[in-house]
């Protein structure tokens, strides 16, 4: 029953990113970017992992989607009209001869799907990550936790709060980074909004 | 956008309902699948939607950019200052089992008459309430940082070349 929604959405994921990979108009990429992130959201879904599955749809398919294309209304055109890029659109020319990327590619596929061959199946219940911590955060947390159900937000928050504190603090910079990279420069204390200075950035 | 009066109109239906699926995402997020990370985007995913079909000049009117900006740095204060407080009352950086108060932990008795069992804990104390504000504290850094992007990029002039 659950291969009737795994595998159309496993085929999904394979078209939409070989079509991102071929598509040249970049704004249909984009849209086809936020379709991936939309169906690995279905797909996290499908794996029980509801948090993660937020997190995709609300940041990869939606804020990154819109930046992306915000980007792009930003940015001149440069490539031609005629959809296609041809290799004079590089300042680098691609190798001619696609023979030796692919094998490259291909040896690096067969090594990862080897290195798979020692990982634990999906679900095994002897994996190291269902026995090491003994006794387990699913046992302890009940007690430490005053009966939280939610051992994921207690890992997170508290065995683990510390770790958290950190990627607040990352988001908080890089935020503070971004604003001072791309916001507009207002001169004038009083926030006239509506001037910006044009110009300063090309 | 905004001479398409179905998607204005669709937009205001859904983002009472977003914004109600944020708060829940946040102080749900101890019992159910969520927490502040996610309650974040979310709640930034309602207030860009808004930005997108009524303008920056709307949205800046319901979260004005300077509040945004201090917001970013509350949210981190409000994380690191829980672990304060537990410093403060005499334990390790963010130990929370230092804040038990005992206050309203139980429903009073006033409330018996409601149908169903009691709930565990009325006010959350201790790890509880640790991870609550914690939680807290990342939903607003994560919504003022996200919201805050999108201002930096939707305020700035196309450039032409």
């Amino acid at each position: 029953m659950m291969d009737f929604i795994v595998i159309p959405i496993l085929a999904l994921l394979a078209a939409t990113a070989v079509t991102v990979a071929r598509i040249r108009n970049l704004w249909a990429a984009v849209m086809f970017t936020g379709i991936y992130s939309f169906l690995s959201a279905s797909w996290m879904l499908i794996l029980d992992a509801p948090d993660v599955a937020f997190t995709e749809a609300a940041v990869g398919a939606g804020i990154t989607t819109i930046l992306m294309l915000a980007t792009l209304s930003l940015t001149p055109r440069r490539h031609r009209k005629s959809g296609r890029l041809s290799s004079e659109d590089f300042e680098e020319r691609p190798s001619k001869s696609p023979l030796f990327p692919l094998l490259i590619v291909t040896i690096t596929g067969c090594a990862l799907v080897y290195g798979t061959f020692d990982m634990p199946h999906f679900g095994d219940p002897n994996a190291p990550i269902q026995v090491y911590p003994e006794p387990s955060f699913v046992e302890k947390s009940q007690p430490d936790m005053h009966g939280l159900p939610n051992v994921v937000t207690a890992v997170l928050a508290s065995y683990r709060g510390y770790d958290t504190l950190g990627e607040t603090a990352v988001i908080f910079t890089a935020g503070i980074a971004v604003l001072l990279i791309l916001r507009k420069n207002t001169d004038d204390k009083d926030g006239s909004e509506s001037q910006a200075v044009t110009g300063e950035n090309v | 956008m905004n001479s398409f009066p179905i998607i204005r109109v669709i937009t205001k239906l859904l983002i009472p309902y977003i914004l109600l699926f944020g708060l829940y995402v946040q102080f749900h997020g101890d019992f159910g699948p969520g927490g502040g990370f996610q309650a974040g985007v979310i709640f930034a995913a309602a207030l860009i939607l808004y930005g997108l079909v009524y303008g920056l000049p709307a949205v800046h009117k319901v979260a004005p950019p300077k509040v945004i900006e201090k917001l970013t740095a509350l949210g981190l204060l409000v994380y690191a200052g829980t672990g304060l407080v537990c410093m403060l009352l005499g334990g390790n950086f963010l130990d929370y089992d230092l804040l038990n108060h005992g206050v309203l932990t139980e429903l009073p008795a006033a409330f018996d008459f409601l149908p169903g069992d009691k709930p565990h804990h009325f006010l959350p104390e201790g790890q509880h309430l640790g991870i609550f504000l914690v939680e807290l504290g990342v939903g607003i850094t994560v919504t003022a940082v996200m919201t805050m992007i999108f201002y930096a990029f939707a305020g700035r002039e196309r450039v032409t070349s």
